[in-house]
This record gives structure tokens, sequence and C-alpha cells, in this order.
């Protein structure tokens, strides 16, 4: 288990020096030099220029440019600065990493929360008009795309004003109680973390269906509801349980997903996360903070994987890892 | 998953019981007419690919032809009954601009227009070749009408819909046939020789596969400078979406290889003295056949999607170029959601409706070709 645990965990270090490298092959590929960019903008000092050409080597050649990034990222935990925001990359991609955090949270828990109760009323009602209705209307909502979803949603809340439409703080956010302030953010967070949450909702359910299903086929479960138990003590008790412990290890799979699923939800909800700050960073050219937001992205999505792996080898006693 | 792959072997070996032998494609009609969702969906994606085709003919105006007196005006009705009477072909009422400020229209009872079928118009030619004038409709006299509402340019819903429908629609089969055959090539590749080529191919692709796709994307536009022409940035979409499409396929298929490479007819061609590559392309390539062309067909909308996110975002195809996406992006913000609703729904319904095509076709196939089915007698 050990030796499994750290073999999962050396796999990540080249994933990653993969990943910087592949940006950063891309971002020199990229058309428009961000250093003249710079350089006409007035707003920028020649000296932060220099500083900046002399920290990164940009008047070198790209492999240097590179190691470079690298000694930085690896010896400093320094991304570079953002170009179009005069700050350390790191500062600007922390408070975007929390904010798509707290959004895939939200949406983990909308997809968990209707996915479990509807898939197990599908599970246990087989076969009747809960089921089948259920199967539709998963299937339908497989085809609805979250950028319509989104904008639906949007557009209702923006109607009946009973929903903030966009961003992460309403206007008076600094006067309000440490409550109110909970409160406020609950409220932009709501409909965003819906749309999120229902992207993986229909497949879940699904999952969840199954897993029931399969766990009531079980010599124990005949056994259990045969002593004359209950329906509702074998199906909740007995059975759920064991239905149960595949989803758990879902949970980090979906958690990738969900980071990159909530990209369009930041955008048409104006929601301050990655999503966003990556887009602008790519139409601005600001190419360490391009960088550094995919990096962390997949960092995120890696973390998701590796942490369902391990969940999966401590969950199921029956699979060895040595 | 080999079982599958088996399923669309010779004829004949499907059944054991005392059937007659039947062709793998009769056996996969029967199946698919079991599925009428299937079919349904099958025949709302060719209306939908011919509508594309045909879009110059079908489309009243030009994708990009701006009307000054009618921006954001809403969908104008057909009435087939007016004044108490029947009206053959049926007419429409001009909008005028009732409130300027707020892009409120109203009707101009006074001037009933009828809309004729076969019109003349603005010169086209038909699947590029064929010169006409004719469109499928129109108001009499030149007269413009919009059925499906103008966007913030004036121009007309209804025909950068049709047009935007050659883009929307055709970058998913462009990039499923690229991505396809580069993941079934390294896939193949990968499963069949395994070794240094195996690990390679395998490493690339869960770089590839560890990346968010969203954030791919978007650092690959970067890639392309933004002020392309319209074409080319086309291009570079399917090229993006291709690039990224291909990785998960081809684990599948080093999968499906691995098992299939097992086979004794395998090790016959292979004694027979056949090169390795044709052993890949004529006995081990034919039997993942029936998973690809369900992980195809399923796999379209991702391209479609793929393509209307970029656009919507501002960094796919650019105006004044129709596609989907950049419809979408009209209905961006809060104006245009709550007072020009038709910009969001027009598109939208022909997203959700291609999408669960696609997928219903594609859940038909899984059944059709599911070998389970098929020797089990019924479904």
């Amino acid at each position: 288990m050990r030796t499994y645990v750290l073999r999962r965990l050396l796999q990540v270090l080249p994933l990653l020096f993969g990943i910087t490298a592949l940006t950063f092959l891309l971002l020199q590929l990229a058309p428009g030099d961000f250093l003249n960019q710079m350089a006409e903008n007035p707003s920028i000092s020649a000296e932060t220029i220099e500083a900046m050409r002399h920290r990164f080597g940009l008047d070198q050649p790209w492999y240097v440019q590179y190691l470079l990034y690298l000694k930085n990222l690896v010896f400093k935990f320094d991304f570079g600065e953002s170009f179009s925001r005069h700050q350390p990359v790191f500062t600007v991609l922390r408070e975007g990493l929390l904010n798509t955090l707290l959004l895939a949270s939200a949406a983990a828990i909308v997809t968990w929360g209707l996915a479990v109760p509807l898939g197990v009323w599908a599970a246990v009602r087989q076969h009747t008009w809960v089921d089948r209705t259920l199967s539709v209307v998963a299937f339908v909502w497989l085809s609805v795309p979250e950028i319509l979803s989104g904008l639906v949603l949007l557009m209702l809340a923006a109607k009946t004003g009973w929903l903030p439409v966009g961003g992460m703080h309403s206007l008076d956010y600094d006067d309000l109680s440490v409550a109110g302030k909970l409160l406020d953010v609950g409220r932009h967070l709501l409909l965003p973390a819906f749309v999120v949450g229902l992207i993986p909702l229909a497949s879940r359910m699904r999952q969840m269906r199954g897993n029931l299903l399969d766990v009531l086929r079980l010599d124990y479960v005949t056994t259990a509801r045969s002593k004359g138990l209950d329906e509702h003590v074998v199906v909740f008790k007995h059975a759920l349980r064991n239905a149960l412990n595949p989803m758990i290890t879902l949970f980090g799979y979906t958690l990738g997903a969900l980071v990159s699923g909530s990209f369009v939800a930041e955008i048409i909800f104006s929601w301050p996360g990655l999503g966003r700050i990556t887009l602008d960073a790519i139409l601005t050219q600001d190419q360490y903070l391009v960088m550094g937001s995919v990096l962390m992205a997949s960092v995120v999505l890696i973390a998701g994987n590796l942490v369902a792996d391990l969940l999966l080898a401590i969950a199921d006693p029956r699979i060895s890892y040595d | 998953m080999t079982e599958t792959a088996l399923a669309l072997g010779p004829p004949g070996s499907g059944g054991d019981d005392a059937a007659p032998p039947q062709s793998p494609a009769r056996i996969f009609w029967r199946q698919m007419r079991k599925s009428p969702l299937a079919i349904a969906g099958g025949a709302l994606l060719v209306l939908f690919y011919l509508c594309a085709l045909l879009a110059p003919f079908l489309a009243p105006y030009r994708e990009d032809e701006m009307d000054r007196a009618s921006y954001f005006q809403p969908p104008q009705p057909l009435h087939y009954t007016w004044d108490g009477r029947l009206r053959l072909p049926p007419v429409t009422f001009p909008m005028r601009l009732a409130d300027p400020g707020a892009f409120r229209y109203a009707e101009d009872r006074a001037h009933p227009v009828p809309v004729r079928l076969f019109v003349q118009g603005a010169p086209y030619r038909l699947l590029g070749v064929i010169p006409s004038r004719r469109h499928l409709y129109g108001g009499e006299h030149g007269v413009r009408v919009y059925l499906l509402g103008t966007d913030s340019y004036g121009r007309d819903v209804a025909s950068r819909l049709l047009y935007g429908a050659q883009v929307s629609l055709t970058v998913g089969l462009l990039g499923i046939a690229i991505s396809f055959t580069i993941g079934l090539l390294l896939g193949g590749i990968s499963g069949y020789f395994g070794g240094i080529a195996d690990t390679v191919i395998m490493r690339a692709t869960e770089l590839l596969l560890s990346i968010p796709s969203l954030y791919l994307i978007i650092a690959l536009r970067a890639v392309f400078p933004s002020d392309l022409p319209s074409q080319q940035i086309y291009l570079g979409i399917v090229a993006i979406l291709a690039f990224i499409g291909w990785a998960g396929l081809a684990r599948v298929i080093r999968g499906l290889v691995l098992s299939i490479r097992r086979n004794e007819y395998v090790a016959a061609a292979e004694a027979l003295g056949m090169s390795r590559l044709r052993v890949i392309a004529r006995h081990i390539l034919p039997n993942t056949m029936s998973f690809v062309i369900v992980a195809a067909t399923v796999s379209v909308p991702g391209y479609i999607l793929g393509e209307v996110v970029l656009s919507f975002l501002g960094v796919g195809v650019q105006e004044p170029s129709a596609s989907w996406g950049n419809m979408l992006n009209q209905a961006r913000g809060i104006r245009a959601l709550t007072s020009f609703p038709w910009l969001l729904f027009v598109p939208g319904t022909a997203i959700f409706l291609t999408v669960m095509a696609f997928n219903f076709l594609g859940d038909g196939l899984r059944d059709a070709l599911d070998p389970r089915r098929v020797t089990g007698g019924k479904s």
C-alpha cells in the first residue's frame, strides 16, 4: 500500500513538468511579443521591464527562459509577474483558485445532494413511472450544455430579481456582518453552483441507481429480507452503505470535471475564479499568468484523480496494490 | 469491449441457433428499427445538415446583411387569418419602432405583407456552383421579413442560424474525422507494438488528459493570431479540438487492440508473413469499428460545443461570420437576456436539438451494435 501511494505520487512529478513544458511551448508559438507590448505601455516603468527581463531572462533563448521559469517555480515558488495586473502571478491565482474551489465544492454538494437520493429513489422504484421519468429527464438533461442552462438561469434571475445576476459580492458587502457576508456570497454562489453541479448529475444518478440495484441482488440482502426485516431497513441500513462506496471514489474524479466545468459558468456569472483569470490572461497575452493558471487547474484535476485512486485503494480491501 | 468489437465479424457469426445466418447490416437494421428515438435523432440530423448545405437558398438574406432600421426587432408572426379571411400565402405586418430608446416594436397593422415562397432576392451560388436568385421565402416586393427577429446589427437571426449551421455542424464532423484517425492510428500502434512507442504515446495522452479541457483549449487558441480570416479561424478551431480529442480515444483503442491481438487469426496472419501495419489495418482495427462508430457519434456534440464555447467567449469564429456560438454571444448581458430573449432561444434551441439528436442516435447505435442483444434474439 505504501509503495503504491509513493509510486502514484512520483508519477505526478513528470506530469507537472510536462504541463509546464507544453504551456511554455504553446506560448512561445503564440504571435506577439509581450515585451514590446509592455514597453509601449506608459504605465509600466522601464526599470520594471528591465527587472523582468533580467529575472526571467526574456532576452535570452527560449530554453534558457524555460529553465529560469522552472528554477523560480521550484526553488522560490515564484510563478512570475502578471503584466496586466502588476502583481505576482501567485497572488492573482491564489484568490482565483480559492473562488473556483468554492464554486466546485458547492457544485459537488449540488451533484451528490441530488444524485444520491434520486438514484436511490429510481432504484427502489425500478420499472415504475418514477424510474422511467427520472431516466428520461436525465437523458434529456445530458443534452443541455451548461452554456445554455447558465444563460437561462441568468435570465430568470434578472427577470425575477430573486437572485443576484453575477459577481461574488453585493455592492454593500463591506458593510455587512459576518453572517450577512456569508449569506451574500451564498446567494451569489447559488446559480453558478447549480449550473456546474447539474452537469455530471445525470450520469452520477444513473451510477447510484445501478450500484444500489447491483447490491440489492446480492445474497446478504436476500438474507436480510428473508429474516423479515423491514424493506426500509434492508435498503437504507444494509444495501445503501455498500452501494455508496463507488460514489465516494467518483467524488475525486468528478472534482476535475467540476473545475473544468466551472470555466463557462464563471464567465457567464462573472464569478472571479480561475477560468475568468485565464481568459483575461489570454486576451491580454499575459504569459506567466496563463502558464500559472493552466498549471493550477491541472494540479486540481491531478489531485482529484490522485485522491480518488487512494480512496479506492483504502475503501476496497479486495484490491492489492503491491 | 472485445465482445462488442467481435459483433461485426463475418456474416453468420451471430448465431448458433436454428436461425438462418444474417449479414451484420441486416442485424443492425433490425435492431435500429426497435429504437424510434435513435431513428428520429438520425432523421433530425439529416434534416439539419441538409439545411446547412442549402443555407443560401433557405435563408432569405446574407449572414452579414444589416438593416439599420431594425435593430433588435422581435420575431414577427405569420398570420394565416386576418381581417376575417383565410390568408394564403400568410401575411405578416412590418414592425416599426414604437419606442426607439427601448427598442420596442409594434406591428404596422395597416400594411399587411404577403410572405411568398420562392421569391427573388440577393444572388448566390447554390452548393458553390448553381447561380440563383430564388430564396425559399420572403416578403412580397422585397419587403424584409424577420421571422426569428434581428440582432444588435439588424441582421436576420433566421439567416444567421442557417449560415451558422454550416460552421457549427461541420466543426464536429471534421474534428471527429481528424482526431479519430490520429487516435486509431496511435492507439493501434501503442497496443500492437508496445515498448517505447507505447510508453511515449501513453505519456502524451496522460499529459493531455491531465489539463482541464477548456483551459487547454484556451491556451491552444493563443497560438493562433486573433485577427485571422474566418476560414482560417475555423480550421484553427478544428485543429485545436482534434488535438485534444484523440487522447482519450487512443487509450481505449490501445486496450481493445491489446486484447484483440491475442486472437488466433492475428497470429495466423503474422505467421503468413503479413506486414505488421497491414495486420493492424486489416485485422485489428476493423474489429474496433463498432466501438469507434458509437464513440464518434456521442463525441460529435463535444466538438460542436467546443466551437460554441470558443465563439461565445469571443475567441472563436469572428463577426460578421455567423456561428451558433457567436450568435449566443449576442445574448450575453442582462439587457439582451431580459429584453431580446430570441437571441438566446433561437441558437440555444438549435444547439440543444443537435446535441440531443446525436445522443439519441449514439444510444440507439450502441444498442444495435451490442452483441448480447444480437445473439440473445430479442431485446
